[in-house]
């Protein structure tokens, strides 16, 4: 629950020294690409901040979203995040389970009408009235609504929130969609990923928590901070990419000299996020430093955009049955048009006679 | 669907779908059609004939000697720009990649960078003929719609595909959806206009060659 006394006060009653809490501040202004100087006013604005609620709601996903915060290699960093907000529901970290639960989360919303945060990870399924996942017996697209009704703000965290993700993956058996498409009256952050950066999700929620309003988005609802470049961009082996040496298998000579992957599948050059530059594990590497090429994970849609080993200058062309076919028909029809012009050519030769050339035969 | 799907997928499949239509319907179409007899007794036969027509593919590259003088920048642009888009087209690695998923066939790439060079280079020469061709007074009056669309399909794939190098104008991956439908745009047009060119000149200069050694001309 929201508690009174602001953040500064209780940071330090809690043993958080200024010093940890400015490198954190420093960290997350650097992370969101503000002025230096920022820093120190999001420590200002952060100290004098009353505990934001934070109702966190876990539809069709994997928890690999809350994994991939929680098992952070920084908990100084990331971890702190938990002590600027009141995290009032949270199915995987809460104690409190069954109607309790619920409670909790129904009493967060009436304590904080209006001003809590909604963080959503996984999808919410349409199809048959939204059976296929419940909670408490209620469909998640209804605990959504009526969770979001006075919600401030919402922050999809992860893929499948963001556009659908796994779920939606054709078939899309159980109509999966991303939180956008069913609130369309708040903001909606989404923090894309599978899973998404954990100094993301806390930038996000430092930039609201500090500024009061949600960070400048792209046309697909992400941070700009954080999704406004592409990997391919950023990426170590551009260089490789840039004198035409490509990695041709993942155990050859040129994948042992670092080159580029595209060949390969990655999937860097369409892929916007800020994997190549914040990377993972403390900062230790990211997917193509380990080896494999991007499989365009933040992205819609990922899942069945043309396979992840098929480079992207590699089209689906159909099959070669396909082409075939094409040149049958191409052939008949020139044979057609081969035949009738033979025809006028005779009825020519009928009605001028010869030409001085000779006979056509 | 986005964009970028659309162009890698069904719009890549019936691009090609019409190129291959197009592209027999016009070869057989010719190869069919009734030609006049030869009664005069040939000169040469078999392959003679035969090594006649592969000489032609190659002695016609060659301008003839009276038209050199005249024809010199008109030549060299054309030289240049048909060279540019063979190292582009056969020389970059996404490229080769594209060709070797259509047919099985690959071979080493050359660096991105000259093929960065080698395409502005090819841009520079193909708007150089076109202004060539909108001022030259006989050639404007020669000029039909087939010329200009001809061009602008040939250019459009190598400008997107600058642009999209460069990233001006748009997000990366609009403008390499905008590449792959121009390339798609001229696998299209390619059969039924003025490009068609690109392989029926192997079938005009074949044939007037083995005509030629058949009747024992020099070619």
């Amino acid at each position: 629950m929201s508690q009174p006394e602001t953040l500064g006060l209780q940071l330090a009653r809690r043993g958080v020294s200024r010093r940890s809490f400015l490198k954190f501040c420093t960290a997350m202004a650097s992370a969101m690409a503000l002025p230096p100087a920022m820093a120190a006013q999001m420590a200002d604005a952060l100290a004098k901040a009353r505990r934001q609620s934070v109702i966190w709601l876990s539809f069709q996903e994997c928890t690999g979203c809350t994994e991939s915060l929680t098992r952070s290699h920084n908990p100084s960093l990331e971890g702190l995040i938990f002590d600027f907000i009141s995290l009032d529901y949270h199915h995987t970290l809460q104690a409190a389970s069954g109607e309790a639960a619920e409670h909790a989360r129904e009493a967060a919303m009436a304590a904080n009408a209006g001003k809590y945060i909604v963080v959503v990870d996984g999808s919410v399924p349409l199809k048959d009235d939204g059976v296929y996942s419940t909670i408490a017996g209620i469909t998640n697209l209804q605990m959504l609504k009526d969770t979001v009704k006075d919600a401030a703000a919402v922050v999809s965290v992860g893929t499948c929130a963001a556009f659908g993700g796994i779920p939606k993956a054709k078939p899309n058996p159980t109509g999966a969609v991303g939180i956008s498409e069913i609130v369309t009256d708040k903001p909606v952050i989404n923090v894309s990923g599978c899973p998404p950066i954990p100094v993301v999700i806390t930038g996000v929620l430092s930039h609201v928590l500090t500024f009061g309003a949600i960070p400048e988005l792209d046309h697909l609802g992400r941070p700009l901070a954080f999704f406004g470049e592409t990997i391919h961009d950023r990426c170590y082996r551009r260089p490789f990419y840039d004198k035409g040496l490509f990695a041709k298998a993942f155990d050859d000579e040129g994948a042992r000299k670092g080159w580029c992957l595209f060949e390969l599948g990655c999937k860097g050059p369409t892929t916007y996020n800020a994997c190549a530059t914040v990377k993972w594990n403390d900062g230790t590497s990211f997917p193509i430093e380990s080896g494999h090429g991007c499989l365009g994970c933040s992205e819609p849609d990922f899942w069945d955009s043309g396979g992840f080993y098929k480079a992207l200058s590699q089209g689906n062309w159909g099959t070669a049955e396909g082409i075939a076919a094409a040149a049958v028909a191409g052939a008949a029809i020139g044979t057609g048009a081969a035949v009738m012009s033979r025809k006028r050519q005779q009825s020519m030769v009928q009605e001028h006679g010869e030409s001085e050339g000779g006979t056509l035969k | 669907m986005t964009l970028l799907e659309f162009a890698r997928g069904p719009g890549l499949q019936w691009s090609l779908v019409i190129l291959t239509v197009g592209m027999l319907w016009r070869l057989v179409g010719i190869l069919a059609l009734k030609h006049k007899s030869d009664f005069a007794e040939p000169r040469a036969r078999g392959t003679a004939v035969v090594s006649g027509a592969v000489k032609t593919l190659f002695t016609r590259m060659v301008y003839a000697k009276p038209f050199r003088t005249q024809t010199t920048l008109p030549n060299v642009l054309s030289y240049v720009f048909h060279i540019g888009l063979a190292i582009v087209v056969f020389g970059f690695g996404p490229h080769i990649l594209f060709i070797r998923d259509l047919t099985g066939l690959s071979w080493p790439n050359l660096p991105s960078g000259m093929i960065y060079l080698t395409g502005v280079i090819t841009l520079g020469a193909l708007v150089a003929v076109l202004v060539r061709r909108m001022t030259h007074p006989v050639l404007r009056l020669l000029s039909n719609f087939d010329d200009y669309f001809s061009w602008l399909v040939t250019v459009l794939p190598i400008a997107t595909g600058l642009l999209a190098v460069a990233h001006l104008g748009a997000r990366y991956e609009t403008l390499l959806a905008l590449h792959i439908l121009s390339v798609e745009l001229l696998f299209v047009w390619l059969p039924f206009g003025k490009l068609g060119h690109a392989f029926l000149v192997f079938v005009s200069r074949a044939t007037t060659g083995a005509l030629f050694a058949r009747r024992g001309a020099a070619t």
